[in-house]
């Protein structure tokens, strides 16, 4: 066996960084919504997917620049988001069952877009689809640097804003215990819809990232799940910033097993690196 | 007083006239015949198996026009699969047991065939089938394949690409073998690596993926690398677009690359897949277009495509193999002259039947008669058949980078 070259291991490691932020963008709202709100909520991916294809549907029909097509998608999933918890606490729906109805609203999303979009494949062709530069051997394509660099600021803007505004700390507060948070004047119900508002927000931003750079299929909604909830999971429910270090340490730990040894090999690295962290720190998660 | 030939002619016009009207009632009267099938109309396979949905509409509603099957209607009942498996069985053995269909069409995708082979194996139904994959799985005696990949495509077909190659104008020294593991694929690819090697081309790469996967980049990476001359891509659907994607973000071309299995439509339109090659049974062109029927049902199938909102219309693979199904079992309940299972078998087993492919035997290994696989290509956006020559589009010839 030989060992690759020095530009293919950074190849790939930069290729394991980009796919590595977009499971970070995911998972930030599962994990914010999962910790946080303590609603396990698979329709997460369903609504990015569908964000996908509206932002397909607004540039490619519509003539929009698909990253101007966020000005829509981001305010119309805020309120979905929103929507959804409405409905989950009116119906005090549990942790478990919220799994469970949140995995039959996804398939009913995924019928819905192959209703309007049919099942065959739609690719985004945009001004940036096909945009690259080189920093030394090294190839940048731009859309990948988008998704990253949208990922980044979210991951560090709602970092922030949990950790230095008082809504933050609000919401913190009825995560870790919500009766005490009430009894402080914290308004459950109104934190717990602009959370979800927020979640599904973030589920429109990584739409748009998904039409930026893959072909668009409806099943593909279910090929994300797992490996985002091992970033997830990795990353500490309801932390900000775990979920995209955790995507990126798994991106780039896949691309490097593909780099030396065989691309099959790397479905096992998420888990084994999940598992891993379970025995040494069962509490983690 | 009326003239006694008059009177003679009167009444046989008039006895014409009722032999027809019993005639027509009699066929009116009789109940359709029934085929029943299921497809994958929802799920991760309902793209493709739309073409077959209105391939088989459009097959059904051509032969009522023609007056039928043994003079009685044909009645077409689809079922959804969901893409399942598991669902394609147990849709099956209602189709058998609680509709009663006279006779039993296939479904899509290798999976759902096989299940549904079960459940014909157990009522002693023909099945005969549109795209399956696996030839060598296909142990029941009265299963017939539509789809004219021989019995041993694992040799058979990677011999037409390499010999195609090697009458190209550069034909290639060095070959990376990257693949899905997805089960019709990958002894395709297997396959394709045992012929290169007996042809002496020197393997400089072989990759496997799991299918599903969403990071092309590494491998991409990888074939860059390897710097090889020509390129087998083991994909299926869309992954064949995905790697073209993630060498093109690192401004990789390949030297001559094949795809086994490309979703047809997105490839041809990409202008990464430039000078793409893949395997064709039929192609919008002479010498195909010239089978009986197949102009007519390109024509149509052009309409009815874009009517149920399939972004290609064009006739490629799936729907003409889909059109074979329904030849084969027409021509199988004509020459049997009854609906009896068995003697449909007999007769499909012991004669060659002419479908939009060609001429079709089913008297090998499995049923499976001769490799009908032709090499196409990616030319000025749009596949065109290119080896062997007697099936090439006009002018066409392999083109390389």
């Amino acid at each position: 066996m030989t060992l690759p070259g020095p530009a293919l291991i950074a190849q790939s490691a930069l290729s394991g960084v980009f796919i590595g932020s977009l499971y970070g963008l995911l998972g930030l709202g599962v994990g914010l919504s999962w910790g946080l709100l303590h609603i396990i909520n698979l329709a997460h991916f369903g609504f990015a997917f569908l964000a996908a294809y509206v932002c397909y549907q607004l540039a490619s029909v519509g003539g929009m620049d698909p990253l101007l097509t966020l000005a829509l998608i981001v305010p119309a999933f805020f309120a979905l988001g929103v929507a959804v918890q409405w409905l989950l606490a009116r119906f005090a729906v549990s942790p478990l069952n919220s799994l469970l109805a949140t995995f039959g609203l996804t398939a009913i999303i995924e019928a819905g877009i192959q209703g309007v979009w049919t099942a065959d494949f739609r690719k985004l062709e945009s001004a940036y689809a096909s945009e690259k530069f080189r920093v030394g051997a090294l190839f940048v394509p731009v859309p990948e640097l988008i998704t990253l660099s949208l990922a980044l600021a979210l991951c560090f803007g709602i970092w922030a804003a949990m950790r230095y505004t008082d809504l933050g700390r609000a919401l913190r507060a009825l995560a870790e215990d919500a009766p005490v948070a009430a009894a402080f004047g914290v308004n459950r119900r109104g934190h717990e819809l602009i959370l979800a508002g927020v979640c599904g927000a973030l589920a429109g931003v990584a739409g748009v990232c998904l039409a930026l750079g893959f072909t668009l299929t409806p099943s593909q909604i279910y090929a994300w799940v797992g490996v985002v909830f091992a970033a997830v999971m990795l990353g500490g429910l309801g932390s900000a910033l775990g979920p995209l270090v955790a995507g990126i340490v798994i991106g780039v730990s896949e691309a490097l097993t593909m780099a030396f040894a065989s691309p099959s090999w790397a479905p096992m690295v998420s888990f084994t690196l999940l598992i891993g962290l379970l025995l040494v720190r069962p509490g983690r998660t | 007083m009326i003239p006694v030939r008059r009177i003679v002619r009167q009444a046989a016009v008039t006895l014409g006239l009722m032999a027809v009207t019993s005639a027509v009632c009699a066929q009116g009267t009789q109940p359709p015949i029934r085929i029943g099938s299921t497809l994958a109309l929802t799920g991760p396979l309902a793209a493709t198996a739309l073409v077959h949905k209105v391939v088989g509409e459009i097959y059904v509603e051509q032969l009522n026009k023609r007056g039928g099957l043994l003079g009685r209607q044909v009645e077409w009942i689809v079922k959804d699969d969901q893409s399942k498996p598991d669902l394609a069985r147990t849709l099956y053995e209602q189709l058998v047991t609680a509709d009663k269909v006279d006779l039993l069409m296939g479904p899509y995708a290798t999976g759902a065939i096989l299940s549904a082979m079960g459940v014909a194996q157990r009522y002693n139904k023909v099945l005969v089938h549109h795209t399956f994959g696996i030839p060598s799985l296909a142990k029941y005696e009265m299963q017939f394949p539509a789809w004219s990949l021989g019995p041993d495509p694992g040799t058979t077909v990677p011999t037409t690409v390499f010999t195609a190659l090697a009458a190209s104008p550069k034909p290639p020294k060095t070959i990376a073998v990257v693949t899905s593991k997805f089960p019709s694929v990958h002894f395709m690819s297997l396959g394709a690596r045992e012929v290169a090697k007996k042809r002496g081309l020197t393997e400089v790469l072989f990759l496997e993926w799991d299918f599903g996967n969403l990071d092309y980049g590494p491998i991409a990476a990888r074939i860059k690398d390897a710097k090889p001359d020509f390129v087998w891509v083991g994909a299926i659907g869309l992954e064949g677009n995905q790697l073209l994607e993630a060498m093109s973000k690192i401004d990789y071309v390949p030297q001559e690359h094949f795809y086994m299995y490309p979703a047809p439509g997105p490839m041809s339109k990409s202008p990464l897949a430039k000078n793409a090659l893949s395997m064709t049974v039929f192609e919008e062109h002479p010498p195909f277009t010239n089978a009986p029927g197949a102009a007519e049902f390109v024509a149509l199938y052009h309409e009815r495509a874009a009517k149920a909102g399939i972004p290609d219309t064009s006739v490629e693979v799936q729907a003409a193999a889909s059109y074979t199904a329904w030849q084969i079992l027409e021509a199988g309940v004509r020459g049997a002259g009854s609906l009896d299972d068995k003697a449909i078998a007999a007769y499909i087993k012991t004669h060659t039947i002419d479908t939009i492919q060609g001429k079709l035997r089913f008297d090998g290994p499995s049923n499976y008669g001769d490799d009908l696989m032709r090499v196409k290509q990616v030319q000025n956006g749009r596949w065109v058949t290119v080896f062997p020559k007697e099936y090439a589009a006009q002018g066409a010839t392999l083109q390389v980078q």
